[in-house]
């Protein structure tokens, strides 16, 4: 398609094989083109999605009714935790590492990533872990059975499918380690002339906060989990009482880590949505300054707050105290988040294509998730919530209607972008009606059924949680069913479509909407220039 | 209270409190659901209009204001000062809760896999202990019969505490973290192996209470419920007095040489209590994770590496050490039950002065 003469922006001019990279499976294999990267991180985290999704199917459908149908408690256990662990470094953080990939050098007029082959092995370290975590529910003992946050001593007793979550967590750091240090040197090096830091998409910024985070916390779960592993089998008792440790110990380090690790989920759909929400208003972001601010704020406060995870641990009342005034106070910088997205939409000219759709579904549920956080936040309550279902349906509604819906509305708004075709807006907009419905009718009802005290992780109930419980699991399968709507129309969109223009949104702002559509394989060969 | 939690299907707040500092911790949050609520309205409420009144049509131009300081000011400093006027009650409130001191019954809970242990270690009815174990039964569980009225919320031994009065609980565990949970108390502690906390709490009407453990303690985590009967002053001394009588029932003479028999019919209890859950009535177990003993090696070998097992668990896995949890008696009961159960036919029999002589 590319016969261009030349073009003012700066992307491949003057010859055809613009491509002229190896076809076929080596060029995916041995490609250090930021674009390929980037697609194959957003399919790879889809998979994982999919696969943590049938492993909360199979959970939500054991919950369906009281008493043990499906599944065994220990399977049970296995399942919750490859849930929890693929769900966050799987599906999650590589979905955000594909979009930084593919948009980071098209919004900063850079070339490419800075460092091509690490970024390369960023993403080939992720196969290998996907497949030790997923392999380890069929060895003897079976996966992690611990949940997440693989508490000691539980995660002492366990068999090897333990030691290979560790060895996965591991190699996941090292590649997201490798990839934040990648967009650190990306962001501060490769901007086009002009782009001041403060005059860079909020999605740049949204990612450079990321990236720092990650930089500073993945090695403290390392950490951890290396402790763990000795404490397993060289015979040091780091975590175990009897020995002169403390269990207690791993909860502080890994919720130093943990905490941290839930903004860096969520950060990265901050930028997104900033961005969606100023182009369907076709108006600029309001207060573009105080969002940077806000950004950074929340990331700085992150390492403040771990052990608000920790109430019921016994820790002293001035801790609890201290801990429970600085979560709360994270509230302030994110409700500027919230009132500079509304402040965006006032007055503007709005128009409610599927990223719009997404965007305001992620303010709305990402807002109640906030507040049942400001909930769980006052200790004296978190007492009442913590380990049931309460928590549940916070971390969902800030992690799924979060993370999950950002990352839709950055996909569909960059679809165009991506393929070069416009996606089927009705289907589209199916996908998130869908979506949304369902997902406030999994998690929703978990609320009540935490206030009511049912913990979370177990495998069984007591029969007053029957009703919700059974919402909550019709509720997780359209949720999860939906989810193959989205990939028939990414997989059209691919295919075909109607074509796309360079800017397929009339109020979009940015560079990434200077190069055609499709984005070529090499773009800005000539750096753009910012005024 | 019993009827009122069975039919609360479709209870959407905590449970009824029954506790001064429950009741608290109920208005707070309740407060702050009001607080929550107005500001969603009020941002949701712009966000709307919006919505309807902004759209895109014919004519329509955005404005392109994008900063207003003084706007920004306000929605910062606002909401700093809601806050501050939150955090007032709540602070008083943990003080409150973290405050276990001049108790008038003090009660250990122990968390074990999976069950609990209580010692009732300081005020009336010291001296007293017992575990407590889920009693619903396995046909239940599994579906094979219809579920009870307090499905997975049963167990044996209930606590028993007095109205009214300030009991202070002990938590720690033998093996992995667990957590002492009675929704109704608003109380909550983990139990930490190797440690103690403390949590407290003062019933203010009589009822019987459930919680269930609300940390992962592995297979059976869902399985070890907390039932605290709350009783008038009268009944909680006839209850001591009970419990006192039949301890002294059942205490063994340290010196009785018992018969197999005995040793049998007192081990298929220890074990239906302590090992079931994992190695299965049956003695099938659930392998790999939980092998089974009908047949096994250790359980058909010198009694001595089989006592070595019991006594002191097996490391790096869920086989907890059973030396701290039984007496000298049970665990020869239950070692001799284990060699000439299912298709075990040791025939030799463990005696309780050979399970203390191991010990020293």
């Amino acid at each position: 398609m590319n016969t261009a003469t030349t073009t003012a922006n700066g992307h491949s001019v003057g010859h055809d094989d613009h491509g002229h990279h190896p076809t076929g499976l080596m060029r995916w294999i041995t490609t250090t083109n930021h674009k390929d990267i980037g697609t194959m991180y957003l399919w790879f985290s889809f998979a994982m999605f999919l696969v943590g999704g049938c492993m909360a199917l199979t959970i939500r459908s054991e919950l369906f009714q009281p008493g043990l149908q499906i599944v065994r408690p220990e399977f049970f256990n296995q399942l919750t935790t490859l849930h929890g662990l693929i769900m966050v470094f799987g599906a999650i953080m590589p979905a955000f590492v594909g979009f930084a990939n593919w948009m980071l050098p098209l919004q900063i007029g850079a070339s490419d990533m800075a460092f091509g082959r690490m970024n390369n092995l960023s993403f080939w370290l992720l196969p290998p872990a996907a497949l030790l975590l997923t392999t380890s529910l069929f060895v003897p003992g079976g996966a992690a059975a611990a949940g997440w946050t693989l508490y000691p001593p539980l995660t002492i007793q366990l068999g090897m499918g333990m030691d290979m979550a560790i060895f996965a967590i591991h190699i996941l750091g090292i590649s997201s380690i490798m990839g934040s240090i990648n967009i650190i040197t990306t962001i501060f090096n490769l901007r086009a002339p002009g782009m001041t830091l403060m005059k860079m998409p909020l999605f740049c910024w949204t990612w450079l906060v990321t990236a720092f985070l990650i930089i500073a916390v993945m090695p403290v779960f390392a950490g951890a989990v290396t402790m763990l592993l000795t404490d397993r089998h060289f015979g040091t008792s780091f975590f175990s009482a009897a020995g002169g440790g403390d269990p207690v110990l791993y909860q502080h380090i890994f919720w130093f880590f943990g905490h941290p690790e839930v903004y860096i989920v969520i950060i990265p759909g901050f930028g997104i949505v900033s961005h969606v929400i100023s182009t369907f208003s076709r108006k600029p972001l309001f207060g573009y300054a105080s969002m940077v601010y806000a950004v950074a704020a929340i990331g700085i406060l992150s390492f403040t707050v771990w052990a608000h995870h920790m109430y019921t641990t016994g820790m002293p009342v001035t801790a609890q105290l201290y801990f429970m005034y600085a979560t709360m106070f994270i509230a302030v910088p994110t409700g500027v988040k919230i009132f500079n997205w509304t402040a965006t939409m006032w007055r503007g000219s709005l128009s409610f294509e599927t990223p719009m759709l997404f965007a305001i579904g992620f303010i709305f549920l990402f807002t109640i998730g906030g507040f049942s956080g400001l909930v769980l936040a006052m200790a004296a309550v978190d007492v009442q919530m913590q380990d049931t279902y309460y928590v549940v349906a916070h971390f969902h509604y800030t992690m799924v209607a979060g993370a999950l819906f950002s990352a839709f509305a950055g996909a569909y708004y960059w679809l165009p972008k991506w393929t070069g075709h416009m996606y089927n807006e009705k289907l589209g907009q199916l996908h998130f009606w869908l979506t949304f419905i369902f997902f406030n009718m999994t998690f929703f009802v978990q609320h009540f059924l935490g206030l009511a005290g049912m913990p979370r992780r177990i495998p069984d109930y007591a029969v007053q949680f029957t009703d919700f419980n059974q919402i909550s699991t019709i509720g997780a399968f359209g949720l999860g069913l939906s989810q193959l709507l989205f990939l028939y129309v990414v997989i059209t969109c691919i295919k075909g479509g109607p074509k796309a223009p360079a800017k397929p949104w009339e109020g979009a702002e940015g560079l990434e909407w200077d190069v055609p559509s499709p984005a070529p394989y090499h773009t800005w060969e000539v750096q753009p220039i910012v005024k | 209270m019993l009827t009122q939690i069975a039919n609360a299907a479709y209870q959407v707040n905590f449970q009824e409190p029954a506790t001064k500092l429950a009741q608290t911790v109920y208005d707070l949050h309740m407060m702050m659901m009001y607080v929550c609520g107005a500001i969603f309205v009020g941002v949701f409420g712009v966000m709307f209009y919006s919505i309807v009144r902004h759209r895109k049509a014919p004519g329509r131009v955005a404005a392109t204001f994008h900063e207003n300081t003084t706007v920004e000011i306000l929605w910062t400093v606002i909401p700093t000062i809601i806050l501050l006027f939150i955090v007032w009650p709540v602070t008083k409130t943990v003080v409150a809760m973290r405050d276990a001191t001049s108790a008038d019954i003090t009660i250990k809970a122990t968390g074990y896999q999976w069950k609990w242990g209580y010692d009732y270690i300081k005020g009336e009815g010291e001296g007293i202990k017992f575990k407590s174990v889920l009693s619903t039964p396995r046909e239940q569980i599994e579906g094979k019969a219809p579920k009870g009225e307090h499905y997975l919320l049963e167990v044996d031994n209930h606590v028993v505490v007095p109205v009214g009065k300030k009991i202070r609980i002990l938590t720690t565990a033998e093996d992995v973290i667990h957590s002492w949970f009675v929704p109704a108390f608003a109380v909550k502690q983990d139990a930490i192996p190797g440690f103690i906390r403390d949590t407290s709490f003062r019933a203010e009407r009589e009822g019987t209470f459930r919680g269930q453990c609300a940390e992962l303690c592995g297979k059976d985590h869902g399985f070890m419920p907390i039932v605290v009967d709350v009783v008038s002053a009268d009944k909680y001394s006839d209850w001591v007095a009970e419990q006192k009588t039949k301890m002294a029932a059942v205490a063994d003479d340290p010196a009785k040489v018992w018969t197999m028999d005995e040793l049998k019919t007192r081990g298929e209890s220890v074990y239906a209590q302590n090992c079931a859950a994992c190695h299965q009535p049956t003695g099938k177990g659930l392998p790999p994770a939980f092998p089974a003993l009908d047949g096994s090696k250790i359980a058909t070998g010198p009694k001595e590496g089989h006592l070595d097992r019991v006594l002191n668990g097996k490391a790096g896995t869920a086989m907890a050490a059973f030396g701290k949890q039984l007496s000298d008696v049970e665990i020869a009961a239950v070692v001799t039950y284990e060699r000439n159960a299912w298709g075990n036919k040791v025939g030799d029999m463990v005696q309780p002065s050979e399970v203390k002589a191991l010990r020293q």
